[in-house]
C-alpha cells in the first residue's frame, strides 16, 4: 500500500497549521534545551572536584547569592516569556484550526464499529444517500465535514495528513472538518484503544480532483450490479440466502442489514476488514472461511462452504465494483 | 511550652544501657508470628521498598515482552488479546504498584529519620497499608497467570472496560487493585502527614524542614484530594458491572466521558506525585554531592506547593480530542505550560548549586544528572501536548509513550535509582559498588535513550499506541527494533542493579553512619539505624543540621526524660516544632495483618457476589475490633507514666 500516514506531511490547511505550530514549538523548545543543559554541563566541568570528607560550605546560607540569585531569577523569567509565546501562538493556531471556510461543505458522516468504519456520504436528496465502508473519497480543495458517531465502544478518527485526531464517543455527536489540497491517498487509523483488533481498524482518505469525485461518487449511488453469469447468480444467491445478508447489506438485492460493511461495491475497495489485508480473491475466500485467522476476535463468523459455493460466492463478491 | 515538656528537653547524656533497653522496646518480635506483627517504620519500609521493586521488576519484564512483540512487523510472539493483558497491566503496575508506593515506602523509611522521630505516626497503621498493598498486587498477577487479567488499558476506559464490552472478571480485578492500592495510598498519606506534622525534631520549624521531607508532605496532601477521584470512579465501574448501575451507561442517562473526568482529575496530579517524590530525592542528593545545601530553599519549597496546586488544573489535556469546548481547552493549554515554570525554578536553582559547589561525582550523582538529561525533554515535549493543536496529532501515538517514559522515568525513576544508591548504606549498613554502579547508569542511562527516543519519532510517524502489531508496510520496523534493543539494555542494567544489591548487601564495604557527609538527621542515625533510631532523639538548630552548628544558641541538643521501656515520644507543635506533649505508641500486634487479609477476602469475594460486602464487613470488623482492644497492663503502665513527674 502506498498510502502514507504522517504528521509532518501535511495535504490540507488544517494538518499544516499543525505542522507550522509543530515546527516553531520544537525550535522554541530546542532554544529553551541548549543553554539549559549547557549551563549544566558548564558548571560541573569548572566546579572544584570534592569527596564526601570536604567540609560543606554553609557560609553560602549566611550570605546572601546575589549573582546566582540574579541569574537563576532572569533564567526563570526567560522561561515564563518562551511560555507565553508558545501559548499565544498555540492559541492562534487553534483558533485558525477552527476557521476554516466551510461553504460548499460535503457532508460524510463516519460512525465507528469494532472494528471497521461505516461511511455514510449525505445528501439533501434522500436518494442521493449511500454508504460504503473503510474507504472515504473526497473532493480536491472542497472542505469536508465529518461527522462522527459510534455505536460500541470510544474510537478516535485520525489521518494525520490531513488533520488531529478527534474521538467517536458512544452517545455524543463530534464533528471534524478537513480538506485536503492534494490529490492522493491518506490513511488513518483508529486512534483510541479499543479493544482486541485497534491495530487493524484502519481506513483511508482519497482526495479525487472534483470531476473524478463527481465520477466515483455516480458509480457509488448506483445499486449492485446484476450477475450475469450462472457462478455470480449462484454466489448472490448464497448471499442473500444464508447468514451474510443477517449483518451484510448490498443495495439492489434483498440484503440490507448494517450489522457489518456495506458490500454494494465491495470489489472496488483496496483492502478487506479494515486495512488487514489486500482485497484478492484469495484473501476474501480465506476471510469468508476463517475470519478469526486474519483477525483474531473479529465478529464476523466462520463459513465453511463446500468448494464450489464458496467460489461462487467470492466470484459474485468480485463483480460487485 | 508546657511544663511537663520543658522536663523532656534536657542536656543530660542518656543513660548507661538505655540502648540496650531501648532496643528491646522499639524492635519487632521475633518469629513467624513476631515477623507478621512487625511494626517498626524501617521494617515495614525495608518491606514496603522490595516489594515494590519486585512488581517494578515484573512490570519491567511485561514491558520487555511488548518490546520483542513489536520488535518486528506482523509479529506473532503474543496475540491481540495477551498483548493488550500485557500491556494493561504494565501501567497498571507501574503506576499503582510501583510509582506511587515505592515513594511512600522510601517515605515511610526515611521520614522518621530525617525528622529525627522513632516511629511513623500511626506504626500499626503503616503496617496493615503495607499489608494491604501487597496483596492487592499479588491478587492482580495471580489473575493475570490464571488469564484473567484486565485487558481495557490501566486507565480503563468505558465502555470498553464496563460491562457491555468488558465480559468476564478481568475488569473487576483491575477496579479492586485501584480500591486496595487506594485504601493503602490513602494510609500512608495520612500517616506521612500526620507524622511530619507532630513528630518533628524540636526546633525543626516549616523552614527547617529537608526539602525531600517537604516533597514527600506536600505529595500526602495532592494523594488525599486525588486519590478520592479515582476511588469513586472504580466504585462506580465495578458497580455498573457487578449490580447493573448505569453511571456510565449513556443508554440510560449516564456519561462515557464522566469517567475519563474522574479517572484524570486523579491521573494527572498523579503524575505529579510520583515526579515530586523524585525532586525530593534531587535535593537532598544534589545538597550532599556539591557540598553545599541547595540554593534557593524557599524558591524550592514553593515551587513544590505550586506544582501541586496547577496540577489539579492540567487534566483535561488529557481528553482534547473529545467533545470539551474549546475555551475550556485553552484554558487547560494555559495550566500545562504555567506548571513549567516551578519545575524550570527548581532546575535552575540545582543547577546553581552544582556551580556554586564542589561536585563529589559519586553513582548517586550521576542517576540525578541523567534527570537533567531526560526530564528536560520530557517536560518540553510535555509543553508540545500542552498545546491542543500539537496534541490532537500526537495524542495516544507513541509520541505520548516517549513523552511519559522521559517524564516519569527520568524525573522519577532515575532519581529513585540514585536514592538507592545513596540510602543504601543507611539502610544495610553497607556501600553498593561504584564501579557497578556506574555500569548501572550508564547502560539504563544509554539503553533509556536508545528504547524511548525513538518514539518520538514513531509517533509523529503514524504509529498509534496499544497496537500489539503493525503492517510492515507502515515503515515503523527498523525504529521499533531499535527501540527494542534499547529495552534489552535497560534490562540489563537492572540486572547489574539487582547483582549490585544482592552482593553489597552481603560483602560490600562496611558503611560509616554518615558515608558521604551529609547533613539530614538521617545521617545520625546508625548505619543500619537502630530499632529505636536514636539513642537520644535530637534537637534542631538549623536547615542543615550535621553541616552547622545550632542557632538556636543556648538550645539543648537532645531529647531526654523519655520512658525507656515503653514507645514514648514527644510530639511537636506542628507549625514551629516546639515541644508540645508525650506520646505513646502502640505495641507491635497481629492484628494489623490479620485485619489485611480480612479486608483481602472482602474485596476479592465482592468480585463474584456483591453480599461479600455485607458478610465482609463483619469479617473485618472482628480483627479491626482486636486491633484497638485496649489492654488493662498497658493501660495502667501508660497512666503510671503520665503521672510521673
Amino acid at each position: 500500500m502506498n498510502a502514507i500516514q504522517n504528521a509532518l506531511q501535511s495535504a490540507g490547511p488544517q494538518a499544516a497549521q499543525i505542522e507550522q505550530l509543530w515546527w516553531l514549538t520544537l525550535a522554541v523548545c530546542a532554544i529553551a534545551f541548549v543553554p539549559t543543559l549547557g549551563a549544566l554541563l558548564w558548571s560541573l566541568w569548572r566546579a572544584p572536584r570534592a569527596t564526601e570528607a570536604t567540609p560543606a560550605d554553609t557560609a553560602i546560607v549566611s550570605q546572601p547569592e546575589r549573582r546566582t540569585r540574579s541569574v537563576v531569577v532572569s533564567a526563570v523569567v526567560i522561561s515564563g516569556i518562551g511560555l507565553a509565546f508558545l501559548l499565544l501562538a498555540s492559541v492562534r493556531t487553534d483558533h485558525a484550526l477552527a476557521q476554516l471556510p466551510l461553504e460548499d461543505a460535503l457532508n460524510i458522516q463516519v460512525t465507528g464499529h469494532r472494528w471497521w468504519w461505516d461511511i455514510q456520504y449525505d445528501d439533501p436528496d434522500p436518494s442521493k444517500i449511500f454508504s460504503t465502508a473503510n474507504e472515504i473519497y473526497i473532493p480536491v480543495g472542497r472542505p469536508v465535514v465529518i461527522t462522527l458517531l459510534s455505536d460500541d465502544v470510544i474510537h478516535s478518527l485520525w489521518v494525520p495528513n490531513l488533520h488531529g485526531k478527534k474521538d467517536l464517543i458512544p452517545g455524543q455527536t463530534a464533528t471534524m472538518q478537513i480538506r485536503a489540497d492534494k490529490a492522493g491517498t491518506y490513511r488513518g487509523q483508529c486512534a483510541e484503544f479499543c479493544g482486541l483488533q485497534h491495530a487493524f481498524m484502519a481506513f483511508t482518505v482519497t482526495a479525487l480532483p472534483a470531476a473524478d469525485f463527481d465520477a466515483w461518487r455516480a458509480a457509488q449511488l448506483e445499486p449492485a450490479a446484476q450477475p450475469t453469469d450462472e457462478k455470480a447468480k449462484r454466489g448472490e444467491q448464497l448471499f442473500t440466502s444464508g447468514s451474510c445478508m443477517m449483518c451484510h447489506a448490498i443495495q439492489g438485492t434483498t440484503a440490507n442489514a448494517r450489522m457489518a460493511p456495506n458490500l454494494t461495491h465491495v470489489a472496488s475497495r483496496r483492502t478487506l476488514a479494515a486495512g488487514t489485508v489486500a482485497n484478492t480473491p484469495q484473501n476474501l475466500a480465506a476471510w469468508i472461511t476463517d475470519p478469526q485467522k486474519i483477525k483474531p476476535g473479529v465478529n464476523m463468523p466462520a463459513h465453511h462452504l463446500p468448494g464450489g459455493d464458496l467460489d461462487a460466492l467470492v466470484t459474485y463478491l468480485g463483480t460487485l465494483k | 511550652m508546657t511544663r511537663r515538656s520543658q522536663a523532656s528537653v534536657k542536656r543530660t547524656a542518656p543513660a548507661a544501657g538505655a540502648a540496650a533497653l531501648l532496643e528491646q522496646t522499639w524492635r519487632d518480635p521475633p518469629g513467624l508470628v513476631g515477623w507478621l506483627s512487625a511494626i517498626n517504620h524501617k521494617s515495614i519500609g525495608r518491606r514496603f521498598i522490595v516489594s515494590a521493586f519486585g512488581f517494578f521488576v515484573a512490570g519491567g519484564l511485561l514491558a520487555a515482552t511488548m518490546r520483542l512483540q513489536l520488535a518486528r512487523p506482523d509479529n506473532h510472539l503474543v496475540g491481540p488479546d495477551l498483548y493488550n493483558q500485557i500491556f494493561t497491566l504494565h501501567g497498571t503496575t507501574m503506576m499503582f504498584l510501583f510509582a506511587v508506593p515505592v515513594m511512600q515506602a522510601m517515605a515511610v523509611y526515611l521520614v522518621p529519620l530525617m525528622i529525627g522521630a522513632r516511629s511513623t505516626a500511626f506504626p500499626r497503621m503503616t503496617a496493615y497499608a503495607f499489608w494491604m498493598y501487597l496483596f492487592g498486587g499479588l491478587m492482580i498477577f495471580a489473575a493475570f497467570l490464571l488469564g484473567m487479567g484486565p485487558d481495557a488499558g490501566w486507565f480503563s476506559y468505558v465502555p470498553l472496560a464496563g460491562p457491555d464490552y468488558g465480559p468476564g472478571k478481568r475488569n473487576d480485578f483491575w477496579a479492586q487493585l485501584i480500591t486496595f492500592t487506594e485504601v493503602s495510598g490513602l494510609l500512608i498519606s495520612i500517616d506521612i502527614i500526620t507524622t511530619v506534622l507532630r513528630l518533628r525534631a524540636p526546633g525543626m520549624t516549616f523552614a527547617r524542614i529537608p526539602l525531600f521531607v517537604w516533597a514527600m508532605l506536600v505529595t500526602a496532601f495532592m494523594i488525599i484530594f486525588a486519590m478520592p477521584a479515582v476511588m469513586l470512579g472504580s466504585t462506580m465501574l465495578i458497580m455498573d458491572r457487578l449490580v447493573s448501575t448505569h453511571f456510565f451507561n449513556y443508554a440510560e442517562g449516564g456519561d462515557v466521558l464522566l469517567w475519563q473526568h474522574l479517572f484524570w482529575f486523579f491521573g494527572h496530579p498523579e503524575v505529579y506525585f510520583i515526579f515530586i517524590p523524585g525532586l525530593g530525592f534531587m535535593s537532598a542528593i544534589i545538597a550532599t554531592f556539591a557540598r553545599r545545601p541547595v540554593f534557593g530553599y524557599p524558591a524550592m519549597v514553593m515551587s513544590i506547593m505550586a506544582t501541586s496546586f496547577l496540577a489539579f488544573g492540567l487534566w483535561v489535556h488529557h481528553m482534547f480530542a473529545t467533545n470539551v469546548p474549546e475555551l475550556g481547552k485553552a484554558f487547560f493549554t494555559a495550566m500545562s505550560m504555567m506548571i513549567a515554570v516551578p519545575t524550570a525554578t527548581q532546575i535552575f536553582c540545582w543547577i546553581a548549586t552544582l556551580a556554586t559547589g564542589r561536585v563529589n561525582f559519586r553513582t548517586p550523582l550521576l542517576f540525578v544528572l541523567g534527570f537533567f538529561f531526560i526530564l528536560v525533554i520530557g517536560g518540553l515535549t510535555g509543553l508540545m501536548l500542552g498545546s491542543v493543536p500539537i496534541d490532537l496529532q500526537v495524542h495516544d501515538t507513541y509520541f505520548v509513550v516517549a513523552h511519559l517514559h522521559y517524564v516519569l522515568i527520568g524525573g522519577a525513576v532515575f532519581p529513585l535509582f540514585g536514592a538507592w544508591y545513596y540510602w543504601f548504606p543507611k539502610i544495610t549498613g553497607r556501600m553498593m559498588d561504584e564501579r557497578l554502579g556506574k555500569w548501572n547508569f550508564w547502560l539504563f542511562f544509554a539503553g533509556f535513550n536508545v528504547a524511548f527516543y525513538p518514539m518520538h519519532h514513531l509517533g509523529l510517524a503514524g504509529m498509534p499506541r496499544r497496537v500489539y502489531t503493525y503492517p510492515a508496510d507502515m515503515g515503523w520496523g527498523p525504529l521499533n527494533l531499535l527501540s527494542t534493543v534499547g529495552a534489552v539494555t535497560i534490562a540489563v542494567s537492572v540486572l547489574l542493579f539487582i547483582v549490585n544489591a544482592v552482593r553489597s548487601r552481603r560483602h560490600g564495604a562496611i558503611a560509616t553512619d554518615n558515608p558521604w557527609g551529609a547533613s539530614s538527621l538521617e545521617w545520625a542515625a546508625a548505619s543500619p539505624p537502630a530499632a529505636y533510631n536514636f539513642l537520644a532523639p535530637p534537637v534542631v538548630g538549623g536547615r542543615e543540621p550535621l553541616w552547622e552548628a545550632s542557632k538556636d544558641v543556648g538550645a539543648p541538643t537532645y531529647v531526654t526524660g523519655l520512658a525507656l521501656d515503653v514507645r514514648e515520644a514527644l510530639a511537636t507543635t506542628p507549625l514551629d516544632a516546639r515541644p508540645d506533649h508525650r506520646y505513646i505508641f502502640p505495641q507491635p500486634s497481629i492484628w494489623p495483618f490479620v485485619s489485611a487479609v480480612a479486608t483481602t477476602i472482602m474485596f476479592i469475594a465482592s468480585i463474584f457476589s456483591p453480599w461479600a460486602i455485607v458478610w465482609g464487613s463483619l469479617l473485618v470488623a472482628v480483627p479491626v475490633t482486636a486491633w484497638f482492644w485496649p489492654k488493662r497492663a498497658e493501660t495502667e503502665k501508660h497512666l503510671a507514666l503520665e503521672k510521673r513527674p
